[in-house]
């Protein structure tokens, strides 16, 4: 017994080590900057570069996009499979798995094909066209976290049930979805919504090739131009990523559960 | 007579319910108004899947059996056999492979030590949600990162120079290298293994661990015989995963090495980017082939999940 | 009759709870003996104790003279069967029942006869082939026996291993664990909160609450001459009726002003007290009769028509009585409203402590 107690905490102890020194290690590095001693100059230097907070801005905006677009997808589809139509059950399931699949490089490339000036919809013609294709490739590529969170707080909430409950006493599937559903998967969605946030703010490959000013390709042309700065970048990338899943534990705190509980 | 057959007819006749004023005339049409409504619900969402995920990788594997006049042909996979080609997609599986096993291996120690090695119980929780961050956290900023820590002016290789008088460099090793990509890999496909096989240990009820040793089973001998078997399919299964994971990912390569270490997805970030190849249809079938391999990786991974499941049902 | 298991002085806390309070207990070889109580009163952490999953706070374990306290589980010879079953899910049938015996090292043809043996023992010959999750939950549990038994343990431990299973199964696999363990004389230790099943199956009960031992009997025992309130009241059906106390002199008790006589008074009474007399549903009887001392008036509430047995829920005002009588074909029980008279022999009262 005490000997497996020993062996787990010196894995454990490997495991920090190597997870905890190369954030360390970055951190430090960011305060490099000034010759000789530690300062946070680094840091300076990028909250007062004008790009980063383009880029930043830019990037919050098309994920805010990418959300909102994502909600409206996902949320009626979760809700109708899940009621009226689960054999479409497997479809939906397959869909989600596709992004995963489908590496993202492959994705933007099929973009830039079937979508340029001489297709159906020209949307690489024009800049916002471009951007608009950009909302749409972090939709797909947020879909399998949206759904899965959407799903799971629907399932949770036992949603049939309630949506049993609500016609008996007289609402129309209007007011369901509005006052009784909605409220309740607010969590579950928010929850998908810092996942969503999560990969635009860092994502490279599609920006870079789709030539928006995102956060990424700007990260990457910091890294290939500075030295200091992109330590202090990748910190703040981290205590980002950090903040947006910290987030999502809170909210499943929050998070309603009317499934019975058995004894 | 009349009267009986008027009430096996009186009992067919379709009711009309007053209160509601809406007579239900007909229960095929409800049943099909319900189900459109259900299908209109769900028509965005598959709508999306086809114009932004079936249609342009479908176009582009298309593509890949398209010669520049437009012709059907297989010469582009074909040419997918020439040596810098077929070395960039052996450097992708090596990579891959090499990751994803090592990845699966430590992932799997540590969520063990973590699940089963009676720590204190805070520990578990916050392991299992730094991989969940962790597991995000690749792309460019992990690749400074790591070169803040393993690069030529990184911390542990001054530490190292310092203190121990122990030159890395010298010795042979660099980051920018498949050894160096392949440790920057491992730090979100472990956390990913974890994640991924967390769910699997709990399943190992402790019931089966104190019936084995009733049997006189040792820990080994449980681990042997029961242990390991029920998780293994799911660590195959995983291993296929992370393969794919680490198959398809490119800033993060990209940020470490620029374009020195020629994996696909990096060539074919440099075609897209400048058409170096000068031939779409060769790009189209780079791409085809990531697909394929990618694709192969993740069905062994469902396979092999489901059927693990009906085990343990 | 020889010792098998000594239990002594045993005390199990966890943190500032104590969950076993010093409990003595002896077994004899060959007993099947049933710990039975509520949830939380410590009969699963015996058992576990004396399998070798919890160590005893303090306290000794003690199997054919030789003290196991600090043996490790795996070397304690002792089959057990759980509530989950706990087959293992990548093992057929066979191997998990000749599991103990490949650990042991046995050769394999005698473990592949053990196996056939065993699975005509419980009832299933010719699965060996089959795997846990095509088996009903009652198909498990027999095949969780028979992997238990198949080592051939010192001692057999089951842990409420019905109380997952559909009602009827419980029924029958209950008869059929006795009867195996019957054939094979093996010592066996079960625990259950089901007091119909101890009464009916075990050859010994120990009524636990709250970490300690109430009484230790056989069923009827237990049942007719319960040692403490706890005790009649967790085994079977206990009836109360409110008195007061009329003289410690005459021993003699007020029930709703008709005096009555008992055989004895609990010590501490006194004149003008309330005492509460409990007794059995099927030691009264409506109507009269000979022997009976005491009548009282009543008024059916309800008439349970349960089969064979007609069980009665009679009112006297305050109280209400549930009384147990056999169907009679003949004579049809007693409506709703009906008054009845009501015949108690005083013998037949309990008189409990606390």
């Amino acid at each position: 017994m005490k000997r497996s107690k020993l062996w787990a905490w010196i894995t454990f102890g490997v495991a920090v080590a190597y997870f905890l020194v190369p954030l360390l290690a970055t951190f430090e590095f960011s305060l490099r900057i000034r010759r000789g001693t530690y300062s946070l100059d680094a840091y300076a230097s990028v909250f007062s570069d004008p790009r980063f907070q383009a880029t930043f801005g830019y990037s919050l905006l098309v994920g805010l996009f990418a959300i909102i677009v994502g909600i409206f997808i996902v949320v009626p589809a979760a809700y109708f499979v899940r009621l009226r139509a689960p054999h479409l059950r497997p479809l939906i399931e397959f869909v989600t798995l596709l992004p995963l699949i489908i590496p993202p490089i492959i994705l933007v490339f099929g973009y830039i094909r079937l979508y340029n000036t001489s297709s159906i919809l020209p949307l690489t013609g024009s800049t916002f066209g471009t951007d608009i294709l950009l909302v749409l490739a972090y939709v797909a590529l947020a879909l399998p976290y949206m759904y899965r969170a959407v799903d799971t707080g629907l399932r949770t909430i036992d949603v049939q049930t309630l949506t049993e409950a609500a016609t008996i006493l007289g609402a129309n599937q209007m007011v369901i979805l509005a006052r009784v559903i909605f409220p309740n998967i607010i969590v579950a969605v928010l929850s998908g919504a810092f996942l969503t946030l999560a990969i635009v703010i860092g994502e490279f490959t599609i920006a870079s090739l789709l030539n928006r000013p995102a956060f990424g390709p700007y990260l990457q042309n910091v890294g290939a131009n500075r030295a200091f700065e992109p330590a202090a970048l990748a910190v703040i990338s981290f205590v980002i990523t950090w903040g947006a899943m910290g987030m999502i534990q809170l909210l499943s705190r929050f998070a309603p559960k009317t499934a019975a509980l058995t004894d | 007579m009349t009267d009986t057959s008027s009430l096996v007819t009186g009992s067919a006749a379709p009711v009309s319910t007053g209160a509601t004023g809406s007579p239900r005339r007909n229960p095929l049409a409800n049943f099909a108004r319900s189900q459109l409504g259900a299908y209109l619900g769900v028509a965005p969402f598959l709508i999306f899947a086809v114009l932004f995920l079936l249609v342009p990788t479908l176009t582009l594997v298309a593509g890949a059996f398209v010669d520049d006049a437009g012709h059907f042909t297989f010469q582009n996979i074909l040419d997918l056999g020439t040596p810098a080609i077929l070395n960039s997609y052996w450097i992708s599986i090596r990579v891959s492979a090499a990751s994803a096993i090592l990845g699966a291996v430590f992932g799997l120690i540590i969520a063990l030590a973590v699940i089963r090695g009676r720590l204190p119980e805070g520990i578990r929780a916050a392991v299992l949600t730094f991989s969940g961050v962790a597991s995000n956290f690749a792309g460019i900023p992990l690749a400074f990162a790591f070169l803040s820590t393993l690069g030529r002016l990184g911390l542990v290789t001054v530490i190292l120079k310092t203190v121990f008088d122990f030159d890395m460099y010298k010795a042979g090793f660099n980051l920018l290298s498949f050894s160096g990509l392949t440790l920057t890999y491992l730090y979100f496909q472990i956390p990913l293994m974890i994640l991924i096989i967390a769910p699997a240990i709990d399943g190992l009820k402790k019931e089966w661990s104190e019936a084995a040793s009733t049997l006189g089973a040792t820990k080994t001998q449980f681990w042997r015989y029961i242990g390991l078997p029920v998780l293994w399919p799911n660590l195959l299964g995983t291993v296929s995963l992370l393969f794919a994971n680490a198959f398809g990912a490119i800033a993060t390569a990209y940020a470490l090495t620029g374009s020195s270490l020629n994996i696909v997805p990096i060539l074919l970030y440099a075609q897209i980017r400048g058409d170096v190849l000068h031939n779409p249809g060769l790009g189209a079938a780079l791409a085809l082939g990531m697909i394929v391999i990618t694709a192969f990786a993740n069905v062994i991974y469902l396979v092999i999940r489901s059927r693990a499941e009906r085990w343990l049902k | 009759m020889t010792e098998f298991l000594r239990i002594e002085n045993l005390v199990k806390s966890f943190g500032a709870t104590t969950v076993v309070k010093s409990v003595n207990l002896s077994f004899n070889a060959g007993e099947f003996v049933t710990l039975l109580g509520p949830s939380g009163c410590g009969k699963t952490t015996i058992l576990r104790m004396v399998a070798g999953f919890e160590r005893p706070t303090s306290g000794s374990i003690t199997v054919e003279g030789r003290d196991i306290t600090d043996l490790a589980p795996n070397q304690r010879q002792i089959g057990m069967v759980f509530q989950a079953y706990a087959l293992f899910p990548n093992m057929n049938v066979g191997d998990n029942i000749g599991f103990g015996l490949k650990i042991a090292g046995k050769s394999r043809d005698e473990i592949k006869s053990r196996t056939e043996e065993m699975l005509k023992l419980i009832g299933l010959p010719g699965y060996e082939k089959r795997y846990p999750y095509e088996m009903s939950g009652g198909q498990q549990q027999r095949v969780a026996l028979a992997r238990a038994i198949a080592p051939r343990p010192r001692m057999l431990l089951l842990d409420e291993p019905l109380s997952a299973l559909d009602a009827k199964i419980r029924v029958s696999l209950r008869e059929e664990i006795r009867a195996i363990q019957r054939e094979l004389g093996i010592t066996t230790l079960f625990v259950t909160h089901d007091q119909e099943e101890a009464l009916s199956i075990s050859d010994r009960v120990v009524v636990m609450n709250a970490g300690n031992v109430e009484q230790v009997g056989e069923p009827f025992e237990i049942y007719n001459k319960p040692a403490t309130r706890f005790v009649a009241q967790f085994v079977g059906t206990l009836n109360t009726i409110e008195a007061t106390v009329a003289s410690t002199a005459d021993n003699t008790v007020s029930i709703d002003g008709q005096i009555v006589k008992l055989s004895a008074l609990p010590a501490g009474a006194s004149n003008g007290n309330p005492i509460a007399l409990t007794l059995r549903p099927e030691v009264m009887t409506v109507g009269t009769r000979p022997d009976a001392d005491i009548t009282l008036n009543g008024t059916v509430e309800e008439a349970h028509f349960l089969g064979s047995v007609i069980r009665l829920s009679i009112s006297l005002g305050r109280t209400v009585l549930n009384i147990d009588t056999f169907n009679d074909q003949r004579t049809a029980p007693p409506a709703r409203g009906d008054h009845v008279k009501i015949s108690i022999a005083s013998k037949d009262l309990l008189i409990l402590g606390a």
